[in-house]
């Protein structure tokens, strides 16, 4: 028990105060120290608050933001697939797992930005080649992480599955994939980021829309309060979308950390 | 004469691995009837374990058979439940209350309505019937036992096998499943084998106790319990009767924590030992 009960309106709040405060003071300190700017790579907040207003709600929301968006879903979906798939594979099978891993360290240790040009070269610089970037790089963590969380499912609780009949499929939806989701939710985090940072790269290489595209493009054209607006829209898609994670995390997961809590409490 | 619904033949358990071999157990060999409720008990390590899991098809032995109503077992038969002594670790800690006990009728493909009823009977039966939809970590330690014990019921086994399913419980709690596993017997007509380390429980628990040796593991005593039918905590627990099998069962394990099965044969003729203190277990320091 920690301090009084609160009501829980009034605990919301608070946590919300606190997580506010900070960027709350950080947006103000910059556009007061911004107004009058004078610097041209520099405009003031206000100016570029307003250009984004201009740049993102026309046309370009659905010439370069969904592109990106498009790219992005796809291959984070893919990666993840992909990932989940072969990590329970090699997580089930211990002589894969050992033919397989060293070769997985060496491509999971190439920096994913590195792949982009061998891919672009092969396979082109369309559509496809960006989603084959994203998924060339996002897919590790989720494919270690699985092959991880399903190695150390319980023995007992495969005992269990296996003398009530739980078996082939039915063991891999009711014991395996649950056993290790938290490890793949974990993975999938880490997917993500890497995900967006790849969608912007492999757009700022070779492209001819999309926000990584639109961000370099302003940049060369000296667009500079245009530029800031595709930064700050990047900023907020990375937000937004890590806050939709958190919420999927803790539904999905909600008896891992159920579970952990009433572990806590009685050691 | 009960028939042999169950029948454990020369089963013998070797573990081989990373260049160390432990033979669990030696030769183990009995039979058990239909409808009996039989307590196997045995010293730590003495491969009690090892054995159910041979038993319910979950461990290949090295040696022997085992038969389930004419069948070798090579395989989890459906004819079986287990109920293992982790509890904490055989729940599904994913599903709710409902949802374990539901799991394995729906992979015997039962129809909604029918594994709805099953369901409620076997947690009613138990004593949670308001606990369906609490998952497994919200409940104490009993009460998740009682969880695993209402799965194995709903899957209405014609064997039911339980491994030192109470060691892990608090003394009352313990006395409340061992009464609530006489009645479930009594109501459900099911053959129940019952691993224990405990030997009160077994002599209060059991139509028959098998006294097992340390590992590696032979039978040291195939004992008859003679108690009346109708057992309560109190009267049986203080009755001359249980006293006197409980010592006797005492006395065997203090043989077979010190000889071995090899010796197993000489041990037999050799005198009874001194007589011993109230309460007894087989470990007292475990
Ligand atoms: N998977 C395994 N690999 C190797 N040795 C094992 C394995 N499982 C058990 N053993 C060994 O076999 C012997 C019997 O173990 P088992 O768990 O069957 O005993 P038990 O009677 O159930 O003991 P307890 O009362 O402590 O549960 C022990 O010496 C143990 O170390
Ligand atoms: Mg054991």
């Amino acid at each position: 028990m920690r301090g009084p009960v609160v009501d829980p309106v009034l605990r919301w709040g608070r946590t919300l105060g606190f997580a506010l405060t900070l960027p709350v003071v950080l947006v103000t300190l910059w556009w007061v120290w911004s107004a009058d700017s004078t610097n041209y790579y520099a405009p003031p907040l206000q100016t570029i608050l307003t250009t984004f207003g201009d740049v993102w709600f026309s046309e370009r929301l659905r010439a370069d933001v969904l592109p990106s968006v498009t790219r992005l879903a796809i291959g984070y979906t893919g990666a993840v697939v992909l990932g989940v798939g072969l990590g329970v594979l090699l997580g089930a099978n211990r002589t894969l797992r050992r033919v397989t891993e060293p070769v997985l360290e060496f491509f999971r240790a190439i920096p994913p930005p590195a792949l982009i040009p061998i891919l672009f070269l092969f396979a082109g610089i369309g559509d496809t080649a960006k989603v084959i970037v994203i998924v060339s790089g996002a897919v590790w963590p989720v494919l270690l992480n699985t092959v991880e969380g399903v190695r150390a499912v319980d023995d007992v609780l495969s005992d269990t599955s296996r003398s009530y009949g739980v078996t082939g499929l039915a063991r891999l939806r009711h014991l395996v994939l649950p056993a290790a989701s938290p490890q793949i939710v974990a993975g999938m985090r880490q997917a993500l980021s890497i995900s967006i940072i790849l969608m912007v790269i492999s757009e700022m290489f070779a492209s001819t829309n999309g926000l990584g595209f639109s961000v370099i493009q302003f940049q060369r054209s000296f667009a500079i309060p245009e530029m800031w607006s595709g930064i700050l829209l990047l900023g907020l898609l990375g937000f937004v979308l890590s806050l939709l994670f958190q919420l999927f995390e803790r539904r999905s997961l909600r008896w891992y950390h159920g579970l952990r809590r009433s572990q806590r409490g009685e050691n | 004469m009960t028939q042999p619904l169950l029948d454990v033949a020369g089963v013998q358990k070797t573990y081989t691995g990373s260049g160390r071999t432990v033979e669990a157990v030696r030769d183990l060999t009995f039979s058990v009837g239909d409808g009996e409720l039989v307590c196997i008990v045995g010293p730590s390590g003495a491969g009690k374990t090892t054995l159910l899991k041979c038993i319910a098809g979950l461990l290949e032995p090295t040696a022997g058979t085992v038969t389930l109503a004419g069948a070798r077992v090579d395989g989890p038969p459906d004819a079986m439940a287990v109920v293992f002594q982790e509890y904490g670790r055989s729940l599904f800690p994913w599903m709710t209350v409902e949802g374990n006990v539901e799991l394995p009728l729906k992979q015997k493909k039962l129809d909604k309505a029918r594994r709805r009823e099953l369901v409620r009977d076997a947690l009613e039966a138990v004593g949670l019937a308001d606990v369906h939809s609490a998952y497994p970590w919200q409940l104490s330690g009993g009460m998740q036992q009682r969880v695993a014990i209402a799965r194995a019921v709903a899957y209405e086994p014609k064997v039911l096998l339980m491994d030192e399913p109470f060691a892990a419980v608090d003394a009352q709690t313990r006395a409340d499943l061992e009464d609530l596993i006489r009645s479930l017997w009594h109501k459900l007509g099911v053959t129940i084998l019952f691993v224990t380390h405990d030997i009160d429980e077994s002599v209060y628990l059991g139509q028959r106790v098998l006294v097992l040796s340390s590992s590696p593991t032979v039978i040291m005593e195939d004992l008859a319990i003679d108690l009346p039918d109708e057992r309560t905590q109190l009267e049986t627990r203080s009755s001359p009767r249980f006293a006197e099998l409980r010592g006797h069962v005492y006395e065997q394990i203090q043989l077979a924590k010190h000889r071995k099965g090899d010796q197993h044969q000489r041990d037999e003729v050799a005198p009874a030992r001194s007589a011993h203190g109230a309460t007894v277990a087989a470990e007292p320091g475990s």
